[in-house]
């Protein structure tokens, strides 16, 4: 948004001020009414028609979806029916491409002692692709971050981890870019496969585990599709919306000199919309390696792995290098694709002597990887990576020796915190939430959706609610409401904190958002380690665990928003007097109010995908059920419900907090339409601060 | 044409410079000989379930067939209940500690009805107790607390934020088997479950009790290495008699012993490779899993140097299960 229409709409605005000041206002009392309503009903009927089972408790509902897992899985066993033949074909086939791929690069195939190429040329390789996609300079970072990989001591989990990643993404590409195209060019394609991704792109990455164990077995095969399925949408948005964008009078010029559709689509749509369309795959590698890790859970190959076994074992330090490792593929892998969507456009711009240059060194290049691959082949020292120098074990020892310390001094006093906070702030919030009957809470949700969200938004609540209570654990659900309810009040007034310092000042935003970036991408067990420690598992722990984890997505919504309020207005508000405080208070928190609703929206997604990860230290209720669902067979079905019943409690948060920050800010920020238009693709990119 | 011949040059000069380093640079790799063993063995899918202690059984077997049978050994990280699907798929051919599980034996065993694809391949040695336990200086300064009768008189200190005016039971994680919820409901204890959600999450809490002296209560089982680090006392809960945990709802007694087997599909059994008389012979004692456990999850070795490290220290017992497997070392 250029400064100067900001600052002409500023003036029209501040005539209607006051007339939104007084609705804003009236929404304020009429929630406050229904809270208080809710309240003094649950005082009178506390307890009463809570619709609480117990843990190992199944129900119809229940026995009816384990009967249709099982259906489904032994169809899949058993292969009777073609689509079913199908797809398990295409698992088995991707499974072996991969384990040929790991062959080469990470498995010894037996008799050979060794995997065919080892890191001397994985490395020559890897920068020679990088120069190829990204310039010389991000070798500089590749090549470190290998060397990293390995005296940190993951060298074959990272590779593993990094091959599972760009395997998924190429074959995610192969269907994604074609499915992107044809959405672009057909608006009945359009709506038939946009609310797909708009539920894939809601459902916490957790739930997609259940589905994929069921079908695929836990293993690789199911790792890999499960990775695949996650990373696909962002790369269809993105292109589509790449495609889209193309500048009509270009195609009208074009079409003009009579081409065809094909030669339209290969000449002028692809090349115009290349650049958006490597944003997408960006965003789809993220994805794809955020997917990754988790998949360890299904036992899938890489660096969850280790980060689990360290979870499961109470090994801080082993899960906190790991975890280490992770960051660095993320920051590597977005740095390198994001550099490959600038060099797109510098590319077609570059001078012949620059490309001749460049062709030079490219074969020099080649040539060399060449014998480092053959090295490597042949000579033990180039193959596996050398044990010295060893970086891992120090950190780790050291993050050892702090995990002590924490457990020694520090978690008698934070346990009496988690006391008291659970005592007198958790549990009369979930007892006021879970423990009125069910039709009172329901409605009490039905009408802050209405006075939040409008119309639209009852009506998904009514749709979502009424399927909740269907699925029979409803008060389950009602229990992760309230965490996730909880977590995200903290998230907000944390993001608000840190946002408005880094959204006023570069030097905070400079040393803050390397700690965001890194706790975006750092798998979500490793900071649990540590807050298990301090808090024992229960509820308290769930809620930090999904703060933790929730914070950066939404501490950079708040700072973009915040930087986005126009100089000229800042300005103006100082010559009226303001003081810094009523700076904040009164102008960038207002103008910035879509991006605090936004942040509230992702806030409460990144949270809600925190539930099963809480189901396990504690958090009990949906997390615990759905982990229960892949962990025993007979509890497949209630599990699956559990899956469905934090995705319907996904979209309708989701639908509530997107309405309301509609309406909230149509008005006074349209570029915020824009953010909400992508903010899925947001959501997706860990490591991007800005679409 | 002048860059055409650079480029000649510059790539014979760094393959000649690359021919001369490889001339001299270090051992070359070398396919693997054929370990000296009487039959050839083949591959061995070895699940492996999620707790230390299976870890250790698998590592130690799995080592001895990988380097003295010179078999192909695979490791899957599998769930119980998946493990035993994969008997009859092929994609698993040993479970080498299994806890019970006679609806599992009633599926897949034929003797007992099942569909044949699993075969009993003997005990382990290893005695499985699940229970109630509570820390050491709990059990020290109420010596009373370890009989279940006395729990109520205790419940209040067992109160915590999870469970309002009742005491805490705590739970372990999603995939284990309790009866936890029906004992306390039939024996009339002043408590509620509370599940900690994983075995990390009930040891990390253990830990805690110890450290800071704080009363807790909660399920747990051996064979089990955290009971080297703190050695919890288990609770008496009444006798347990055969049959008395036949209805889950009515259970009021404690949980059966587990003598622990190994399990293999008939297929491997079927196979005359020598790693199936390895998984026959192996047998060994609670206090060899702990330590070979203790290697893994306390000292951070890996699983297969840990495995080593026992073997190297354990010849005698080792030579046995070798011998079984037609191999003298």
């Amino acid at each position: 948004m250029s400064v100067a229409t900001a600052g002409a709409r500023t003036r029209v605005r501040s005539d209607d001020a006051v007339v939104a000041a007084l609705r804003a206002r009236w929404r304020l009392w009429a929630l406050l009414a229904v809270v208080v309503g809710w309240i003094v009903i649950w005082w009178f009927a506390e307890g009463k028609h809570t619709l609480e089972i117990s843990t190992s408790a199944i129900t119809d509902v229940h026995a009816r979806l384990q009967d249709l897992s099982d259906s489904v899985s032994n169809a899949f066993a058993s292969q009777s029916n073609w689509l079913v033949a199908a797809v398990n074909y295409f698992a088995d086939k991707l499974d072996l491409w991969f384990t040929r791929l790991q062959h080469l690069f990470t498995v010894a195939p037996f008799p050979r002692p060794l995997p065919q190429v080892g890191w001397l040329g994985t490395i020559a390789l890897a920068a020679l692709v990088t120069f190829a996609v990204s310039g010389w300079r991000l070798v500089l970072l590749v090549v470190p971050a290998f060397l990293l990989f390995g005296t940190l001591g993951y060298w074959t989990d990272s590779i593993d981890t990094l091959l599972i990643t760009l395997f998924c993404v190429v074959i995610a590409c192969v269907f994604g870019i074609p499915l992107g195209v044809w959405m672009a060019h057909s608006k009945v394609v359009t709506a038939i496969v946009t609310p797909v991704l708009d539920v894939m792109q809601t459902m916490p990455s957790f739930v997609y585990l259940l589905p994929a164990a069921i079908l695929f077995d836990i293993g690789p095969a199911a790792a890999i599709m499960v990775t695949l399925v996650y990373a696909v949408p962002p790369v269809v948005r993105i292109g589509a919306h790449g495609i889209r964008t193309v500048n009509p009078g270009v195609l009208e010029a074009t079409s003009s000199l009579g081409q065809s559709r094909l030669q339209r689509l290969t000449k002028v749509e692809l090349p115009l919309a290349k650049r958006t369309i490597i944003v997408g795959v960006n965003q789809t590698t993220m994805a794809a390696l955020a997917m990754a890790t988790i998949a360890a859970y299904i036992d899938g190959p890489g660096l969850g792995q280790p980060v689990l076994d360290g979870l499961q074992r109470g090994q801080l330090g082993t899960g906190f290098v790991a975890g280490t490792c992770i960051v660095i593929l993320a920051v590597m892998l977005d740095r390198v694709t994001t550099a490959a969507s600038v060099r797109a456009e510098q590319a077609r711009r570059a001078g012949d002597r620059r490309r001749r240059l460049r062709r030079l060194v490219l074969v020099i290049g080649s040539v060399g990887t060449l014998i480092a691959l053959y090295l490597s082949h042949i000579y033990v020292w180039a193959n596996e990576f050398p044990s010295r120098p060893d970086l891992g074990t120090p950190i780790s020892n050291a993050v050892d020796d702090f995990g002590t310390w924490l457990l020694t001094d520090l978690s008698g006093f934070t346990s009496s915190i988690q006391t008291g906070f659970t005592n007198h702030f958790l549990n009369p919030v979930q007892s006021v939430v879970a423990e009125s009957p069910w039709f009172v809470t329901g409605t009490a949700i039905l009408l802050i959706a209405a006075i939040v969200g409008g119309v639209r938004a009852f009506v998904a609540s009514v749709v979502c609610l009424a399927g909740i209570y269907a699925l029979d654990l409803w008060y389950n659900a009602m229990v992760t409401l309230t965490s996730v309810l909880v977590a995200t009040v903290f998230v907000v007034a944390i993001a608000v904190v840190l946002g408005v310092a880094m959204g006023r000042s570069l030097a905070v935003d400079r040393g803050l958002r390397p700690l965001l970036d890194a706790g975006q991408t750092i798998p979500p067990f490793v900071p649990l380690m540590f807050v298990l420690i301090l808090f024992s598992s229960n509820r308290f722990t769930a809620i930090i665990a999904a703060v933790i984890y929730a914070v950066p997505i939404a501490t950079k919504l708040v700072a973009d928003g915040v930087r986005g309020v126009s100089a000229e207005t800042i300005e103006a508000s100082r010559s009226t007097g303001a003081n810094r405080w009523q700076e904040i208070t009164k102008v960038q928190l207002p103008m910035a109010r879509g991006s605090v609703l936004l942040a509230t929206n992702q806030g409460l997604l990144y949270v809600l995908s925190m539930v099963v990860i809480g189901g396990m230290v504690g958090g009990g209720a949906l997390g615990f059920d759905i982990v229960k669902g892949f962990r025993q067979a007979d509890y497949a079905g209630k599990g699956l419900a559990a899956g469905i019943t934090v995705v319907l409690l996904g979209i309708m948060l989701d639908r509530i907090t997107t309405y309301g920050a509609q309406r909230a800010s149509g008005s006074s920020q349209p570029s915020s339409r824009r953010l909400t238009r992508l903010r899925f693709a947001e959501r997706l990119a860990p490591n991007r601060g800005r679409v | 044409m002048r860059v055409k011949r650079t480029q000649g040059a510059i790539a014979a000069l760094v393959t000649a410079s690359a021919l001369t380093l490889g001339a001299c640079g270090g051992d070359s790799i070398k396919n693997a000989d054929q370990p000296a063993g009487g039959k050839d063995c083949g591959e061995m899918n070895m699940a492996v379930n999620p707790w230390v202690g299976y870890e250790a059984d698998a590592h130690v077997v799995g080592y001895l067939a990988q380097t003295r049978l010179g078999c192909t050994v695979n490791y899957k990280n599998l769930d119980e209940q998946v493990s035993w699907k994969g008997f009859g798929s092929g994609s698993v051919d040993v479970v080498i500690e299994n806890w019970g599980h006679p609806e599992l034996q009633k599926k897949y065993m034929s003797d007992q009805g099942g569909d044949g694809t699993a075969v009993d391949a003997g005990l382990t040695g290893n005695d499985g107790i699940i229970g109630w336990y509570v820390p050491p200086w709990l059990a020290e300064k109420y010596p009373d607390i370890t009989d279940w009768k006395n729990l109520n008189k205790y419940a209040d200190m067992f109160k915590t934020s999870e469970s309002g005016d009742l005491g805490t039971l705590y739970d372990g994680d999603p995939g284990f088997v309790t009866n936890d919820e029906a004992l306390v409901k039939n024996l009339d204890l002043d408590f509620k479950v509370v599940y900690a959600g994983s075995e990390n999450a009930l040891i990390q809490d253990f830990r805690n009790a110890q450290q800071n002296k704080t009363p807790m209560i909660g399920y747990f089982y051996e064979p089990q290495w955290f009971l080297s680090e703190v050695p919890l006392v288990k609770v008496d809960l009444p006798k347990y008699t055969e049959g008395c945990d036949a209805d889950p709802e009515k259970v009021a007694c404690d949980y059966p012993p587990y003598p622990l087997n190994k399990v293999v599909s008939s297929s491997f059994a079927d196979s005359g490779s020598p790693a199936y008389d390895l998984v026959k012979a192996f047998k060994w004692t609670n206090d060899d899993q702990n330590l070979v456990a203790k290697y893994i999850a306390e000292d951070q070795m890996d699983p297969d140097d840990a495995a080593k490290k026992w073997i190297d220290a354990n010849p005698d017992k080792v030579d046995a299960w070798l011998k079984a497997a037609g191999v003298s070392s």
